[in-house]
């Protein structure tokens, strides 16, 4: 059969050729549906199981041998502290190792090489990093298993997270913005601390936020380095009452998370325990979709001002 | 032509470099980006409070050959520069290697093709110069500010907006913008890279009268693709071809009767 000579040969073609976007409409939505539906199906299974447990004294309850008293207490204390650690060393981190890659450091086989290595860090097992943590923090600086060890932990864990997003964020600065920095006679650094940060804060933001989600999450590499799966007391308090009014206890004190929490009920035997940790499991997923929420707020919210 | 030129001899320099008038001079520039040889062996003045255009086709090197005032290619690895740019009248060569790009982009600054204001106030993109430079005396940059905008004809328009993001005002009055903030460090030439290409013909007016306005207080150095442009704003012409210098002279004697043949098929519209 040749090219369609008439109108109707043409239509039949056309016609022919459409029936394409319509099979893969299909084919894309039901594996779109895939995904969609088995999020529902566990979050409203969640839902059914752990709602009646989701009541003020949830939160505010230690574990317990009896299911109906016990809580999570322990365990979002305990993530709260572990992601503030995590913040704090990522943060800096990994947002300086994004500026110096993007601005600083020379175009080389080197730098290629480290980049490569950035790149293939954010797909190493997680496990994996606990299994570093647990020779490098815990035998090698003795930091014991605390708050602090985790958070390192998780910090190596979402740095290319950080990484990546923070060379994202500085390419997306269009280069007139910066040679226009420059023009003007402003060295590297006042480029970068005047410019490049400030227009790459929303990018930088965004990632960093979704790296925590991430990290909030993880298990292994957490009860890799000794994380305790029952836990009745909290770490000692950040502000004291005597001088000099803050206390850094908290950070060596010994701890559990979210997730920890969850498995360690998930493994009971008694039913009671497995609506505690649907609750749990709950109060996690809570957590994680309002962080996307926040890193999605402040990205629409810092962007306004910058258009390009 | 150089009789034409009122500035005074400066006192500092000597020799034949530095003919009255001259606030530039390339002396046999060549560049490379990369093994790839973008100017060839270009020399000529650039005078004193004058309009010099550069004209020619796509790829010609014009703005190649602008950029290199202000060591602009120094921001990317594997350019090259060869031979001299000399300012005067301090007769410094600002290619020498002794010489920081920083210091030559704090006394040559430059306009860009496309309206490039920072995501900032009004305010404090054209503050930002003087900032660079370590001012922080309120009142001295309030002062240099409202100079800035009033000489690139913006003042008005603004005075009351100060704190506005530069976003918000057209595009022409972001050029205008950017050339105020070009001007408010007392720059000693001033660049211009193609500014008005991305401007619609009413702001590419009132670019064109600010940039013969301008021309009182400052040398200018102006890349152009347009040549009635050139026609209109410069005192004299370069036209470049593949990288070369084909032509230099006084804007009217290179429209009227241009000496080279290229030249003149360029200019009237047979190529190019």
């Amino acid at each position: 059969m040749g090219a369609p000579t008439n109108i109707g040969e043409i239509r039949a073609l056309i016609a022919a050729h459409k029936r394409w976007d319509v099979i893969f409409s299909v084919i894309g939505m039901a594996a779109l549906m895939v995904g969609v539906l088995t999020f529902a199906a566990l979050f409203i299974e969640m839902i059914v199981n752990g709602a009646e447990r989701l009541s003020w004294d949830f939160f505010t309850n230690f574990p317990s041998r009896k299911p109906e008293q016990a809580g999570i207490l322990s365990a979002w204390v305990g993530s709260t502290l572990v992601m503030i650690v995590t913040a704090l060393v990522a943060v800096p981190l990994g947002v300086g190792a994004g500026v110096y890659l993007e601005e600083y450091a020379p175009r080389n086989w080197i730098t290629d090489l480290i980049e490569i290595n950035v790149t293939n860090l954010a797909g190493i097992p997680s496990i994996v990093y606990g299994l570093l943590a647990l020779g490098l923090f815990i035998y090698g600086f003795g930091l014991g298993q605390s708050i602090l060890t985790a958070g390192l932990t998780l910090a190596l864990l979402i740095l290319p997270v950080v990484i990546v997003a923070t060379r994202e964020a500085i390419r997306s600065i269009p280069g007139v913005i910066r040679e226009g920095a420059y023009a003007l006679g402003a060295t590297k650094w006042q480029t970068t601390s005047d410019h490049i940060l400030p227009y790459s804060l929303p990018g930088i933001m965004t990632g960093v936020i979704i790296g925590m989600a991430r990290a909030i999450g993880e298990t292994a590499p957490v009860i890799t380095i000794g994380a305790l799966t029952f836990i009745a007391f909290l770490p000692p308090a950040p502000v004291t009452e005597a001088f000099p009014f803050l206390s850094f206890e908290w950070i060596m004190s010994p701890f559990t998370v979210m997730p920890i929490q969850m498995f360690n009920w998930t493994s009971r035997p008694e039913a009671a325990f497995h609506h505690n940790a649907a609750a749990a499991g709950l109060v996690l997923v809570v957590m994680t979709l309002s962080m996307n929420a926040l890193a999605i707020y402040l990205r629409y919210r810092l962007r306004k001002n910058i258009k390009w | 032509m150089v009789s034409t030129i009122s500035s005074p001899r400066p006192a500092a320099a000597s020799g034949p470099s530095a003919d009255p008038g001259k606030k530039s001079e390339a002396r046999e520039l060549s560049f490379y980006y990369g093994s790839f040889n973008a100017l060839k062996n270009i020399s000529m003045p650039i005078f004193e409070k004058k309009v010099t255009a550069l004209i020619g086709p796509s790829g010609c090197g014009k703005s190649t050959f602008l950029r290199c005032f202000n060591r602009m290619h120094d921001l990317y690895p594997g350019n090259r520069y060869q031979g001299q740019i000399m300012l005067y009248p301090d007769n410094t060569n600002i290619l020498g290697r002794e010489v920081d790009p920083i210091e030559v982009r704090m006394r040559i600054s430059m306009v860009f093709q496309k309206p490039n204001p920072f995501p900032k106030s009004i305010y404090e993109n054209v503050a930002y110069g003087l900032r660079v430079r370590g001012e922080r005396k309120r009142a001295m940059l309030d002062d240099k500010v409202e100079e800035a905008l009033r000489g690139a004809a913006l003042w008005d328009e603004v005075k009351d907006r100060m704190r506005d993001l530069a976003y918000n005002l057209s595009g022409g009055q972001q050029q205008r913008l950017c050339i105020a903030r070009a001007l408010a460090t007392d720059p000693e030439i001033l660049l211009f890279d193609e500014p008005t290409s991305a401007l619609d013909p009413i702001a590419t007016a009132s670019i064109e009268q600010l940039i013969t306005d301008l021309k009182e207080k400052v040398t200018i150095l102006i890349v152009t693709h347009n040549m009635q442009q050139a026609a209109r704003v410069s005192d004299y012409t370069a036209y470049m071809y593949l990288g070369e210098l084909i032509e230099f002279g006084a804007t009217d004697s290179i429209f009227i009767k241009p000496r080279n043949k290229q030249t003149e098929d360029y200019i009237t519209g047979r190529f190019g």
